[in-house]
Formats: C-alpha cells, structure tokens, sequence
C-alpha cells in the first residue's frame, strides 16, 4: 500500500506570492493599481488613450502593457505623455506577477497616481492570475455579443468594475447588444460590480468611468 | 491554455515534496473552484509533457471540481449556483449571495509502496 499525504495547498502559491509583494510596494507608495481583462479588440488601448488624455491635470496614469507580441500598445500609450512599460509574453495568454514586478520597477511610480495594467487580450486565463491589483475591472465591446457574461463568468464575478465598450455601435442596429441582459447577468454573479456603458471612440459615456476614477483613486491617495 | 502554467506549478509542489518523502509520486488529487476554469484534459496533457523525464513521469492526475455556491437570503440554505437558473435551489427564492469560489489546491499525494531508497 503507497503512502498518501494530505496538503490542501495553493497551487499558484509562487504568483501569489510575488501578487502579495506587488501589492505591499503599491500601497507603501500610495499608488492604486487596476488590472482590465478583455477579448482582443474589445477597445482597452483606446480606452486607455482616452482616459489618460481626458484626465490630464486630475490623474496621474501610468500604464503596465501586456501583449503576446510586439511594442504597438506602449507606443499608443507614449504617443499621450503618460510613461507605459511593454511585457512580451512571447506566446503566454496571461500575464503573471512576476512579470508586474519587474514591469513596476521600470515605471517612475513617483510621478503616478494610478497604475492600469492591461492584460494579454483573453477572458478566460487572466482572471485565474492575481498580480497584486486593487481591483479588475472588465471591459465588453457590444459587438462581441451579450452572452459573454454567462459563457465567462470568473472574470465577470471577480471585477470592480464592467465597461461596455463601443456602445456607438448600437443604434445603427448592425450588432444584437442587449445591455440590459448584460447588467443583470453581471449582476447576478457579482451584486457589487460598477457598470458602465461608452465609447472610447467617440467619448460618449466616458464621464461616468472618469469620476469613478477619481473617486475610488483618491480615497488611497 | 494558462493550464500550463498550471501544471509547472504542481510539478514543483509535487517534486518538493516527493524529495522530502523520498518516494515515487504516483496519484495527486487536486481540487478547484468552477472559476479557475479548468479543463481537465489540458492539464494533464501539459502535466504529461512537462513531467517526462522526471520522478513524476507516468502520474495520474485525479482534478475534482467544487460547484460555487450560492446562499439564500430567504431560507438561508446554500445551492449549487447555476448562472441559466439563479435561483435558490430549495425555496426558489431569486436572492442570494455567491460564496467564494475554492481555490485551486494540491489536496493529496499518494507515492509508491516501495520506496528506492528504503
């Protein structure tokens, strides 16, 4: 008869930890940290962009950039004045915290309010993957249909925040969106979660997500 | 896909403790929440692969998945949450906080009878 142990231990013990030292360094600096999940091409650089220029003067941003591939979203992000730092994950579909570590240490935290990471494009395997943030916040674009929230619900349960993207898509009536199921079924899986509906494209909607913000970034600060 | 990761992470749980026991691992049996989302053939397909070659070669994987749960404001009893049915199980009731959701946990290691090195 083979021996057996019992352990109940973490498997993804290792992130954490480096998640837990993330978080110390972030909130010994002051700075409040968001991590945004989404599909590819749901929006998060545009929305990013936007952000940073629309606040300029009341918030402070810096950006961690996670892409399988090439530098394309920090020079988006250069391209506004707010410093980015670029993580390849060559093939990775998540970003881990041990690369935010070594992310964090290049950005110069001292001229930063808010650090936003965004992740490798992908709903299912970042939300598994703590980075030491404090809060998700998970964005949908309309046109990648409104039954996300059920077919993906760990990240949709785990978010601050859901920010449905490119609602100027809408009344042309050329994607089926109904926002209403989306709210309630995010709802459903989380009651907290703060929901809001823009375009990043056009600016309608923005205000919404800037004053959440700077409301919830104060309150650290 | 982040099963991968995943399953690099087990094998050096495991191989610590393997070391430790100085025995062949032979079964671990792992747990997980519904949202760790994962998906049982693909970790042990990376399981495989990374482990060959090492004292882990040839493991089974044994993965139990623990339904999330929700609990009823009304009668207080808890469920199996079910997004396409949210609704308590016993009374019906449609309010009701989800609990947490269970990690992703190394729970047991069974080694081989007789050990090498004894």
């Amino acid at each position: 008869m083979g021996k057996k142990i019992q352990l109940g231990t973490k498997i993804l013990s290792a992130n954490e930890e480096y998640a837990q030292q993330n978080s110390k360094l972030l909130r010994k600096k002051g700075k409040y940290c968001l991590n945004m999940i989404s599909s590819p091409g749901s929006g998060k650089t545009t929305i990013l962009t936007r952000t940073i220029t629309d606040l300029k003067g009341r918030l402070k941003i810096g950006v961690i950039e996670g892409d399988i591939q090439t530098q394309l979203d920090a020079e988006r992000i250069r391209a506004t004045e707010a410093p980015a730092v670029q993580i390849n994950t060559n093939g990775s579909c998540h970003l881990s915290a041990a690369q935010v570590s070594s992310a964090l240490a290049q950005l110069p935290l001292a001229d930063i309010d808010l650090v936003i990471v965004e992740n490798v494009g992908n709903l299912v395997c970042p939300s598994a993957f703590e980075l030491g943030e404090d809060g998700k916040v998970v964005v949908l674009s309309v046109a990648e249909g409104d039954d996300k929230p059920a077919k993906y619900p760990a990240i949709f349960s785990k978010s601050k925040v859901l920010l449905i993207n490119k609602i100027d898509l809408l009344p042309s009536g050329a994607v089926d969106f109904n926002i209403e199921k989306v709210k309630s079924d995010a709802r459903r899986l989380n009651k907290d979660i703060q929901i809001f509906c823009a375009s990043a494209k056009t600016g309608q909607g923005m205000e919404g997500w800037y004053d959440w913000l700077i409301k919830t970034v104060n309150k650290t600060g | 896909m982040h099963e991968t990761m995943v399953a690099k992470n087990l094998l050096d749980s495991i191989a610590a403790e393997a070391a430790k026991q100085r025995a062949k691992p032979i079964i671990a049996r792992i747990s997980c929440g519904t949202f760790n989302a994962v998906n049982d053939e693909v970790l042990k397909f990376a399981f495989d692969a990374i482990a060959k070659g090492t004292l882990c070669e040839g493991m089974k994987l044994q993965i139990e998945h623990k339904t999330i749960q929700g609990k009823c404001s009304s009668c207080g009893r808890q469920f199996d949450f079910d997004l396409t049915k949210p609704a308590c199980r016993h009374c019906g009731c449609d309010k009701f906080d989800l609990l947490p959701d269970p990690p992703l946990l190394l729970e047991e290691i069974e080694f081989e009878g007789n050990p090498e090195t004894e």
